[in-house]
């Protein structure tokens, strides 16, 4: 683990999110300073450059213990810094899965050790994610990694009765279950979204209903119990809309959308390459015009990447055969600036919610997703928001290459990342 | 140009009736002595079946045969395949071997699209999944214009497991292509979500279907569909969209009813009306083989597409 | 130019600068007769004799010659068209093409003499593919070969029986037959610049 007690540094001339142009100290691991002028640390010349709070995401697949050959806890940390991130949530759907206190300290050890973000894990709902019994919730919330999120992610905690006794159990440590809504009676060989383009393509269709009606179920079961529930990966018109009505009436319901979600159609199935293979499954253009706006008008919380990597073997084959999932983490702030701010349905203040703010509040991770005043952590992110670049999935951190933006252009890049002061990235590129 | 046969949206009208005018003229080297031409002489044709369908993939030899093409059968059963190798690393072998066609069976639709990207070769889909089966549209097209003179303006009804056949999406674009009007008969059930889109009408009733057909094509409905509730019963599927002698003589005079095969008797089809005078299940098969060699002629002579057309 | 080919690409074009005409309508009437007598000559009257055409304009030659060989003789040379496209040895480089009918005259051609009729003798190629076309499809006496021009730059060892005219040519030029039944009237031209 790498000593937080590094050299100060002085931010020169950025512009934090809300228009104020400004020097940074960082010292210590904390903004010692702000103001113009500012001396004592090496200086980062930022000018032209956003300062932003360090980006937080709510749903990573570090693939750590148990697919070491697709990612590692390193790997998709420096991914993470790399897209800008101070902060992830790792998923229990590894191998073994992290149902029990000793599998979430691991995964909680190897983050501190790689010390490139915070990694802060999930916990299973269920044990195995077999969507039959309740993991020992209680023993990863006390234990190190002092888990508050738990996730069956990749499976739905299907079972109404056993969801509804989840949402109440975690009440006593104050976690959120933040279900993969996923009917899977009604996705049973599903391949991807259910429709015009299933029709012509013919691989079996994941309609839309089979992630609305869980979502419905399980808005309606939080509110009756009084509970948390964080929605993954909302992917449909309909999804928005139930949202908004349930938290309309009250119900404490969170929900993330995923950057590709916000990108990307079913139209890219036409080629079959599985590298468009994601769950659940890239849907409509309405559906994508529809989770802009409900992620701009606040029904959608925050973005959160489902960064999901596979192995080439795993990826190089036919569709059905494939496994769904994406690369995430060094895009994400790309996607969401060309999807969100340059369609003018996000200012950068907005975007500094979205992908910082809210989510650290949901996952209730202190020290990320603050103002960069005086005092607090120095968990930040440099971004240049006028330097278009093209993905090249070679050229990322992660050990795996399934991104499907191969070849697009993005509009904003990371130039630098700072963890509690000392930097991640510089110059756009990892410090270790 | 290597050119591919992956959909039947491939195949614009002049393309589409170029392989059936081909077909014609393959069909005439079939009637004489001495089958076989020596076209394609030096070219290796595999055929890679991941499916059991012995019809389709002798079919798909004879036609590679009857043009003096080396024939290599790549089975599911008993080779790398079915211990385990990727496509990928299969089509690289076949690479290796230098085919220069390759013919592919297999149950993931689009599986064709991608072998396609990684050899250097024709690459003929031959059933995919339950997408498309280009050549199964051919040969029923060419089937219906010997049988009735033309494509363009005919009415065709098919019928049955929509949702899950290759047979019926092919035959959609190929037909909508030649200037057919599709109707589909089946339950909703077995209908896909999405098939609004397609260039086709949808009809939940049979009987009012046929007094203007002039082709009815049954496809193959699996009994275990009625597991999953597709449909409640053989029985009832039978009454609702089986073809039976009643409904046969519902048909105009100069109709046909055709079938990809093989057939469930008595599930879709009853024997009577399988075995009548109407039924040109027989010939489907032998056009299969002209069809195949058209197709593999086309493909394989090398060339640009432009030169394809050359007079 | 309609095309919109350099010149001496496009195919259509006959009159231009460089396109010479060998023969013209009147000539090339004349030349049609002369084979039709020498074909009446060799082959004893015409006698069991079948005129096998090589589409493209294989087929309107034999037609006439037939039509000549009878208004001179009065003999009724049945007349068929033999499509060599699948017995080329050159599809890979020239590409598929769309196939013309092979039709055989109802007498067959086991036994007969089969005249093979085609516009231009080149390379040979064309008419080696129709030797062996013919050996699918039966078992002539004899195949002799008309055509209307021979140009030379031959490639395998094969003659014409009967020639309409000899044209040196260089490899660079190219000859074009033009006939009313395909080309809407009749001329031999030769242009520069093409190959085949």
């Amino acid at each position: 683990m790498r000593a937080d007690t590094a050299a100060a540094y002085v931010i020169r001339g950025a512009r934090l999110a809300g228009g104020e142009v400004t020097d940074l100290l960082l010292r210590d691991g904390i903004v010692a300073e702000r103001g113009t002028g500012l001396s004592g640390g090496e200086v980062v010349d930022a000018a032209g450059l956003l300062a932003l709070p360090g980006l937080v995401d709510l749903h990573t697949h570090l693939r750590q213990p148990g697919r070491e050959d697709a990612e590692t806890v390193e790997s998709g940390s420096r991914a993470a810094a790399l897209g800008g991130y101070t902060a992830v949530c790792a998923m229990a759907n590894t191998d073994p899965v992290a149902d029990t206190a000793g599998v979430v300290e691991q995964v909680y050890r190897l983050g501190r050790e790689a010390g490139l973000v915070d990694v802060q894990p999930i916990g299973a709902v269920t044990v195995g994610l077999a969507g039959e019994r309740l993991a020992e919730l209680g023993a990863m919330a006390d234990s190190a990694a002092r888990v508050r999120i738990f996730s069956d992610d990749g499976h739905c905690v299907s079972d109404p009765a056993l969801m509804r006794r989840a949402l109440e159990y975690v009440k006593a440590f104050d976690g959120v279950v933040a279900q993969h809504a996923e009917e899977p009676r009604l996705t049973a060989g599903a391949q991807m979204n259910e429709g015009e383009v299933s029709a012509r393509l013919g691989l079996a269709g994941w309609p839309a209903a089979a992630e609305e009606a869980v979502i419905a179920r399980d808005a309606l079961l939080a509110g009756h119990v009084g509970s948390r529930l964080h929605v993954c990966h909302v992917s449909t018109a309909g999804s928005v809309e139930i949202l908004r009505w349930a938290k309309g009436k009250g119900i404490r319901v969170t929900a993330e959308v995923t950057p590709h979600h916000l990108l990307l159609t079913d139209e890219l199935a036409s080629s079959y390459d599985p590298v468009f293979k994601v769950n659940p499954p890239l849907r409509t253009a309405e559906d994508v015009q529809a989770l802009r706006e409900g992620l701009a008008d606040g029904t959608i919380d925050c973005v959160a990447t489902d960064h999901a990597p596979h192995t080439a073997e795993d990826k190089e084959c036919e569709w059905a055969y494939a496994r769904p999932g994406m690369l995430g983490l060094e895009t994400a702030l790309g996607v969401v600036a060309k999807a969100m701010v340059e369609t003018g349905l996000l200012d950068w203040a907005g975007v500094v919610d979205r992908m910082s703010t809210a989510p650290a509040r949901i996952a209730g991770l202190d020290g990320h997703g603050g103002d960069l005043r005086v005092g607090a952590p120095a968990n930040l992110v440099l971004v240049d928001p006028r330097s278009p670049w093209t993905v090249e999935p070679h050229g990322l951190a992660s050990l795996s290459v399934n991104t499907p933006y191969t070849g697009l252009e993005l509009p904003a890049r990371v130039v630098a990342t700072f963890l509690r002061g000392t930097p991640t990235v510089l110059e756009g590129k990892a410090q270790w | 140009m290597i050119g591919h046969l992956l959909s039947a949206a491939d195949l614009d009208r002049d393309d589409a009736t170029l392989v059936l005018d081909t077909a014609a003229q393959m069909a005439a080297v079939s009637g004489r002595e001495v089958k076989k031409l020596p076209t394609l002489r030096g070219r290796t044709v595999v055929n890679l079946f991941y499916e059991d369908s012995t019809r389709t993939r002798i079919s798909f030899e004879a036609a590679a045969k009857r043009l003096s093409a080396d024939v290599i059968n790549f089975g599911a059963k008993g080779s790398s395949v079915s211990k385990g190798e990727s496509l990928k690393d299969t089509a690289l072998t076949l690479q290796a071997m230098g085919a220069d066609a390759v013919v592919i069976r297999h149950p993931a639709s689009g599986a064709p699209h991608r072998l396609a990207a990684w050899v250097a070769g024709s690459v003929v889909n031959a059933g995919d999944g339950t997408h498309e089966h280009p050549t199964q549209a051919l040969l029923d097209a060419y089937t219906m214009r010997s049988r009735l003179g033309r494509v363009d303006g005919l009415r065709v009804a098919i019928v049955g497991d929509v949702l899950h056949s290759r047979v019926a999406r092919s035959n959609v674009l190929l037909l909508a292509t030649l200037g057919a009007q599709v109707t589909l008969v089946a339950p909703p059930t077995l209908l896909p979500v999405g098939v609004d889109a397609w260039p086709s009408e949808v009809a939940y009733e049979l009987d009012p279907v046929l007094g203007k057909a002039d082709v009815v094509m049954m496809l193959r409905v699996q009994r275990e569909r009625m597991n999953q509730s597709f449909f409640p019963s053989a029985r009832e599927y039978s009454r609702r969209y089986g073809l039976d002698g009643r409904r046969m003589a519902l048909l105009p005079e100069h109709a046909i009813v055709m079938h990809p095969g093989p057939m469930n008797r008595g599930m879709e089809i009853t024997p009577q009306v399988a075995d009548s005078a109407r039924s040109t299940i027989v010939e489907q098969v032998t056009n299969g083989v002209s069809v195949r060699m058209a197709v593999l002629y086309l493909l394989l002579s090398g060339g640009t597409k432009e030169a394809f057309r050359e007079g | 130019m309609a095309s919109g080919l350099p010149a001496h690409l496009d195919a259509s074009r006959s009159d231009g600068a460089d396109a010479r005409t060998v023969l013209d309508a009147g000539a090339l009437a004349r030349t049609v007769d002369r084979i039709a007598h020498q074909i009446i000559e060799k082959t004893d009257g015409a006698a069991d004799t079948v005129l096998l055409g090589i589409p493209t304009r294989g087929t309107p030659l034999a037609r006439r010659l037939a039509a000549r060989i009878e208004a001179f003789t009065g003999v009724a040379v049945p007349v068929g068209v033999l499509d060599v496209t699948l017995y080329r040895d050159d599809l890979r480089l020239r590409g598929a093409r769309a196939l013309e009918r092979t039709d055989l005259p109802d007498s067959g051609i086991d036994g007969l003499n089969v005249v093979l009729v085609d516009d231009v003798l080149y390379s040979g190629r064309t008419v080696r593919a129709a030797l062996d076309a013919i050996s699918d499809l039966g078992r002539p006496r004899a195949v002799q070969l008309a055509v209307l021009v021979d140009r030379g730059h031959r490639e395998l060892p094969i003659r014409a029986d009967y020639v309409g005219k000899n044209i040196p040519t260089a490899a660079s030029e190219n000859v074009k037959v033009q006939l009313a039944e395909t080309d809407g009237a009749d001329a031999v031209v030769l242009t520069q610049g093409g190959t085949r």
